[in-house]
């Protein structure tokens, strides 16, 4: 056992210090996105644990739910219709004093009709003349609000703001832009690594140069190819081939460097050995190399998928903005314009779009690290 | 577009990648079994199956456009007529240009240093408590998440309600709590950076973090223990053994972060859009290539400033890695 000591009081306090930091602006955007959105725009996060006290205001029922009763007019109804959950502590009758009465007292209204108001909602509205309104009259309640939460938001987000359309899209997106560039770059590391063949060298250099330009510089020409060959073809300049291929190629130097660093730890004499054997480059690729690259296959599809999904830039250039088209993060991006104070279509739409990167963070952590750290040293 | 239909479509795209190196393969071992002398030539063309595809989206996608935006930042807007310095001079009287500029250099200097010291300072903190590989992952969580849904994340840490109503962004909540006016944090001049890199840095702190932990193992406990008995601090061993053993990590470390920086994007583009002077250069950049009908020359000129600020590390990469290749 250590002893415990000021220092290591000292680091375990300090690294706390960081976890909440860290975590608590994540934890505060999930328990706002399940919360309802009336509560969420009017009070914090960090309130939604303890019971709230909130003010509102309900109407009564009209002269249609009158009964009589000896020589009175009654209207017995709940405030809040049945369903809600709260509990009135005060209540008032005019918006100056909203809170002028004790539960359980009467009330009096100007037209000389008096209410009491009870703590579960339950009214009792009495009138020596019959009722003539059809519209009843407002009341203020205080009232405490336990804590509640809800998958409404998501519901909304989902179907109604169409982010479940971007969802799709964005793995439509995601998986081609993954997959292509590892079998195409698995190949072309194997080349640089085992083949022998003019210009290896320069062309390795040329991915070493290519891992830190800029995709800015890439843009403009690029997007004027595309708007070209869409022209000629007669077809839209902005597709989901078309952002496959751009993902590929501003994501191909990192991943064949990756592969070629790890396919020339493999050792030569077993790929020699095969070769000398008759197997083709081909053979000993599919049937040596591939079975012996899974991990670090795994390694690689996690970063480029994580890469491909979090993107908004190359989205934004070469996909449409139509609904059938927008990926996750343009369309977060728009509603952050759009509905930048509902928000609760954007701390649940926000989380939406974190939950596959998250799912595959939580689970595959182990591979997302190998990699970064593999990548760590191309620098 | 409906599920089924799109899966249909990633099938055939993926597929299609798959059969092209099956059947051109095949077809080569195919032919070779009926000319078999010609080893040679076999090669060659096998090797041209292997590296062609990925050449190709290499030159289309970075080679090619790499020069090309440097041939238009000579350009008109439309690319179509050469004006020579024209596009460079315009961005040195622009006032959003110089504002980028220094934007920038702010972020250049802010980000990849604290990431990395916090960075070092949580791994070593992590590695003396038994909860340490549960603190490590609740901080590298960020590095999952989207510069989009961080940026939602914090806009709703920054949000900011009129003194008197209750506020539902935690920074204001706590200012207040503590007696300040609350303030709409990312409306503030200057300061306002500060708060966007916070994004960055809460972010990028998980990359340096796991990297380091990776480093701090290699550290041999011996030096470590060495060091405790003759009695030095773990204040000094931190800096005069951990911090110096861990020089190259810290280095790799800062350019990979240094490189991220000069290209954001998403975080300016989604929480400000460049307005209160939060603009940079990546921000700029997509303004024009779409500002007015889109201005290739401007746009250009700013995706080359991008390009400048990367190529020493460029250099050194490219450096490093013929010394690696001598051995």
């Amino acid at each position: 056992m250590k002893k415990i000591t000021f220092t290591s009081v000292f680091s375990q306090l300090l690294l706390l210090f960081f976890v909440v930091a860290w975590i608590v602006p994540t934890f505060g955007l999930f328990i706002s996105s399940l919360r309802d959105k009336d509560v969420l725009a009017i009070s914090g996060w960090w309130t939604s644990f303890t019971t709230t006290e909130i003010n509102e205001i309900y109407r009564t029922e009209g002269k249609d739910a009158q009964i009589k009763e000896g020589n009175y007019y009654f209207i017995k109804r709940n405030l809040f219709d049945g369903g809600q959950e709260k509990e009135i502590f005060r209540f008032g009758v005019t918006s100056k004093n909203i809170d002028e009465y004790e539960v359980g007292e009467t009330a009096l209204f100007k037209d000389q009709t008096e209410i009491t108001v009870f703590e579960n909602g339950d009214y009792i509205w009495k009138s020596e003349e019959e009722f003539k309104k059809k519209k009843g009259k407002r009341i203020f309640v205080s009232a405490k609000s336990p804590p509640t939460f809800t998958l409404d938001n998501y519901k909304e987000v989902l179907l109604k703001e169409g982010l479940g359309q971007a969802f799709l899209n964005t793995l439509a997106v995601a998986l081609p832009a993954t997959l292509i560039p590892l079998i195409i770059c698995s190949y072309f590391a194997y080349a640089l690594t085992w083949m022998k063949f003019y210009g290896r060298d320069i062309l390795l250099a040329t991915i070493i140069a290519s891992l830190v330009v800029p995709l800015q510089m890439c843009l403009i020409p690029v997007l004027t190819i595309y708007n070209d060959f869409g022209a000629l073809f007669g077809v839209s300049a902005k597709s989901f081939p078309g952002i496959w291929m751009a993902h590929t190629g501003f994501g191909l130097a990192s991943t064949t460097f990756l592969l070629w660093n790890f396919l020339k730890t493999l050792p030569s004499e077993m790929i020699e050995a095969a070769r000398v054997d008759g197997a083709t480059h081909y053979d000993t690729f599919i049937k040596i190399v591939v079975p012996l690259s899974i991990p670090s296959f795994a390694s690689i599809f996690i970063l480029q998928f994580l890469w491909v999904w979090n993107d908004l830039l190359v989205g934004l250039v070469f996909l449409d903005k139509h609904p059938s088209e927008i990926i996750l993060t343009a369309k977060l991006k728009e509603l952050l314009g759009s509905r930048g104070e509902n928000w609760e279509i954007l701390t649940t739409g926000a989380f939406v779009s974190m939950t596959v990167p998250l799912f595959i963070f939580f689970s595959l952590q182990r591979y997302f690290i190998r990699g970064l750290v593999a990548g760590s040293i191309k620098g | 577009m409906s599920i089924f239909s799109l899966a249909i479509t990633v099938l055939i795209g993926v597929l299609f990648f798959v059969a092209f190196f099956h059947f051109s393969n095949f077809l080569l071992d195919y032919f070779r079994v009926r000319a078999s002398k010609k080893f040679a030539l076999e090669n060659s063309i096998r090797v041209i199956i292997f590296i062609a595809p990925a050449f190709i989206v290499l030159f289309v996608f970075i080679l090619y456009p790499v020069f090309e935006t440097i041939r238009l930042s000579f350009y008109d807007k439309i690319g179509e007529n050469f004006v020579g310095l024209y596009n460079y001079s315009w961005a040195i009287k622009d006032p959003d240009f110089k504002r980028s500029i220094i934007n920038n250099l702010g972020w250049l200097i802010v980000v990849p240093t604290i990431s990395t010291f916090f960075g070092l300072v949580i791994a070593n903190l992590a590695d003396r408590v038994w909860w340490g590989s549960i603190a490590k992952s609740i901080i590298f969580m960020p590095m999952a998440i989207s510069f989009v849904g961080a940026g939602v994340i914090w806009k709703f840490m920054y949000d900011y309600r009129g003194p008197g109503d209750q506020q539902i962004g935690l920074l204001n909540a706590i200012a207040v709590a503590l007696g300040f006016e609350p303030q709409a944090w990312l409306t503030i001049p200057i300061w306002n950076n500060l708060f966007l890199m916070a994004i960055m840095i809460w972010i990028q702190t998980g990359l340096a973090l796991v990297i380091f932990s990776a480093a701090l193992r290699s550290i041999p406990n011996e030096t470590l223990d060495a060091a405790r008995i003759d009695g030095a601090s773990e204040l000094k061993i931190f800096w005069s053994i951990i911090v110096p053993f861990l020089e190259q990590t810290i280095l790799v470390i800062w350019t990979i972060i240094t490189i991220l920086v000069l290209k954001v994007f998403d975080i300016i583009y989604a929480m400000t859009n460049g307005q209160w002077q939060t603009e940079v250069l990546a921000n700029l950049m997509y303004d024009w290539m779409f500002r007015g009908g889109g201005d290739s020359g401007r746009g250009s000129v700013l995706a080359f400033c991008i390009l400048i600020g990367v190529t020493p590390i460029l250099a050194w990469n490219l450096y490093r890695h013929k010394q690696d290749q001598k051995v």
